[in-house]
């Protein structure tokens, strides 16, 4: 069976105002997508729907994965089954230690029926697999003590979604702009990380400005969002015409989606 | 030594069958007569009083309660000596002294240790000179006088100079449901000296009723260094009063980690005084209230000598109804110079309905000091629900992961692995699931 994610007819409304105005877009297990889009697109609100926020209402249509729709389901079972999203801007989560956090949350993803309370992943073993995962990252070992997120630099906070990516194994990743603040060499590192934990094995949707990130992590597929809908979709010469050019063709290929954007701002999540 | 009690109720004939019963040396009875006489002269605090004001006991009924009886329930078990080899350790069970021992080894070299009732008999040097006498004032109000009147079993700790215990004491003390507990805790650190003792109180079960009337003095000698450690887990019906009270001298350490967690209401009374220079007092308080629970901390850290340090940091998480109040002063007094004192009160309410007052204060009468305080109240994050939801944590996962992570500050200033693991464990338990 091929796991497939299916968006279908997407609207969604943050407290009444429309972001999404029917998005469809279907990503296999082992795909690449590039979502592009200029601020206000609603990239970020894609991502954080799929993935389940509270704060956002889906007014019509659907998200299916395997053909089963996820709707009903809260973030964790989400995640349980199998969706990740690395965030644009992950929380702090003070006096939690990374390597507890993510020893949890690897044994929940892995155990998708442990109930609250049944035993984690023993400690022993856990540590191996942490250390070697951040070897491959070229993270310090001091990383897995420090608390989630805490005091942590831009790039600090990237990697570490990144690790979070490379223990849970999703079979889909949002990966939200994974490479902003990031200064090159730094681009250069996650990109390639990337590609080697996900790239060509999970379902990935790429949101980026960056042409690094892609030029590692070749898309499938490039889709345009612009007034809360995808108004194009190509392959990656698609992503980088706009990374040459940017989203003046587009707009003027779209006037109204153009105009629907204007009128919109992104929320910050 | 064995002795029979019968029920006893807190007035003029049973306050002198229970001075009948103990056979206490002269200088105790007298002690007890004082107290009894202010108690009954004394009237009993109300929400008019400032200390009282936000804290009410009128469904306070004393005489629904005995002094400390003989009960056949069990000893409720012990969480911060699991695991913990000791030097000695001491239990009561409503006021009644169970067991006390002390390891020779200790003994030889001159430490006292063990139920405070008992050791009264036998020390009557060492603790005539101390017992009321510099800490707790048994006048300070009409609790303070009724404890100094009643007090039973109790702890006493006496480290002679010099005389370093590198292993922890441990006391527990235990009360049935409906019982009463008038536990004293007298410890003297003589100049030099160190000591660490873990003190608990618990209930036979969450929704046990009863009373606690105590008094804790800490006398931490010159250049002596002393830990403490009082974990109150008493049933959620139990009425909890204390006063509290430590003197570190010169050159010397104090650090005090307080667990709340249990009690229907308690209002305690916790005063450091800094009383020679150089000394370093460290408070660390986690509470954790859940149902109808009312805890009211009074804290005072008083500089009396100069180049001093005293750092307070209590913590409180409160789901349900429940309330907490916390109010604490930092008093400088003349001359105190250099003094340096910090503190801090962070409340993380885990449902609407819970409510904390957190009222800070400074009365500084010197003037080259640095002094700081602040306070904190807030829900828990929706963001950071999702975020470790987006993870696989059940809601009520991540609510337990951020309530220990907010204890985490604190938990980092406990030196001692057992405390920090039963204050972990007890918060964990009680953590339940709010929309």
């Amino acid at each position: 069976m091929s796991d497939t994610l299916t968006i279908k007819n997407l609207h969604v409304e943050i407290a009444g105002k429309p972001i999404l105005q029917g998005v469809n877009l279907e990503i296999k297990k082992g795909e690449t997508h590039a979502l592009m889009g200029p601020n206000g697109s609603g990239k970020s609100t894609l991502g954080l729907v799929i993935m389940g926020h509270p704060k956002y209402e889906v007014t019509e249509g659907d998200i299916l994965l395997n053909g089963e729709s996820i709707l009903e389901m809260e973030a964790d079972e989400r995640a349980r089954a199998g969706i990740f999203m690395a965030f644009q801007r992950p929380v702090a989560v003070p006096g939690v230690k990374m390597a507890d956090f993510l020893r949890h949350a690897t044994t929940n993803v892995r155990n998708p029926e442990r109930k609250e309370g049944e035993d984690l992943i023993p400690m022993r073993e856990f540590r191996k697999e942490i250390k070697d995962k951040m070897g491959q990252l070229k993270m310090d070992a001091e990383f897995a003590r420090r608390y989630v997120n805490d005091g942590f630099s831009g790039g600090e906070m990237k990697r570490a979604e990144i690790l979070q990516l490379a223990m849970l194994q999703p079979h889909f990743a949002i990966l939200d702009e994974t490479d902003s603040g990031l200064d090159a060499d730094a681009v250069r590192l996650a990109s390639q990380s990337i590609n080697e934990i996900g790239h060509g094995k999970m379902g990935l949707l790429i949101i980026t400005h960056h042409d690094k990130l892609l030029h590692y992590n070749t898309p499938d597929f490039t889709h345009v969002i612009l007034g809360g809908r995808i108004v194009e979709t190509g392959g990656k010469e698609l992503a980088e015409e706009l990374h040459e050019q940017g989203y003046e063709r587009i707009r003027n290929d779209y006037p109204e989606a153009a105009a629907v954007n204007d009128a919109v701002e992104e929320p910050v999540a | 030594m064995s002795q029979t009690i019968t029920r006893m109720e807190f007035n003029q004939e049973g306050f002198d069958a229970f001075l009948q019963s103990r056979n206490e040396p002269q200088w105790l009875q007298s002690l007890r007569q004082t107290a009894w006489q202010s108690f009954t002269e004394g009237r009993w605090p109300n929400q008019k009083d400032e200390e009282w004001m936000r804290t009410d006991i009128r469904l306070f009924k004393l005489n629904k309660f005995n002094s400390a009886t003989e009960s056949n329930q069990p000893l409720p078990t012990a969480v911060l000596s699991a695991g913990v080899e000791l030097a000695g350790s001491c239990s009561s069970m409503d006021g009644v002294t169970l067991h006390h021992h002390l390891d020779a080894e200790w003994a030889e070299k001159g430490v006292v240790f063990g139920s405070l009732s008992e050791l009264a008999h036998q020390h009557p040097d060492l603790i005539e000179k101390y017992l009321f006498q510099k800490a707790v004032d048994p006048k300070f109000d009409r609790f303070s006088a009724l404890h100094a009147a009643f007090w039973s079993s109790g702890v006493f700790l006496y480290v002679p100079r010099g005389v370093v215990i590198d292993k922890p004491l441990h006391s527990i003390a235990g009360m049935s449901d409906g019982g009463s507990d008038f536990a004293h805790t007298l410890v003297i650190l003589e100049d030099g000296a160190e000591a660490t003792l873990l003190s608990e109180s618990a209930s036979p079960d969450v929704n046990s009723g009863g009373m606690h009337c105590g008094a804790v003095e800490l006398i931490v000698g010159n250049d002596a260094h002393l830990r403490y450690v009082n974990l109150q887990d008493w049933g959620q019906g139990v009425w909890h009063f204390a006063n509290q009270k430590a003197l570190v001298g010169r050159d010397s350490s104090l650090q005090w980690t307080v667990g709340a967690l249990g009690s229907r209401l308690s209002k305690v009374n916790q005063h450091v005084s800094l009383t020679g220079e150089g000394g370093n007092c460290q408070v660390n308080g986690v509470m954790f209230t859940e149902n109808k629970q009312h805890l009211s901390y009074h804290t005072l850290q008083q500089h009396e000598k100069p180049h001093c340090v005293s750092d307070f940091l209590y913590k409180a998480a409160l789901q349900d109804s429940s309330r907490t109040v916390w109010r604490g002063m930092i008093q400088v007094d003349e001359g105190a110079q250099k003094t340096d004192g910090y503190q801090r009160n962070d409340n993380l309410l885990l449902s609407r309905t819970a409510r904390a007052d957190s009222i800070p204060g400074l009365e500084i009468e010197a003037d080259d000091v640095r002094c700081t305080h602040g306070s904190t109240s807030g829900k828990v994050d929706e963001e950071l629900i999702f975020y470790a939801r987006s993870r696989g944590f059940s809601r009520k996962e991540a609510i337990q992961m951020i309530v220990t992570g907010f204890f985490q500050q604190v938990f980092d200033r406990v030196t001692i692995e057992s405390v920090r693991e039963a204050l972990g464990l007890a918060i964990a338990r009680r953590v339940r699931d709010y929309e």
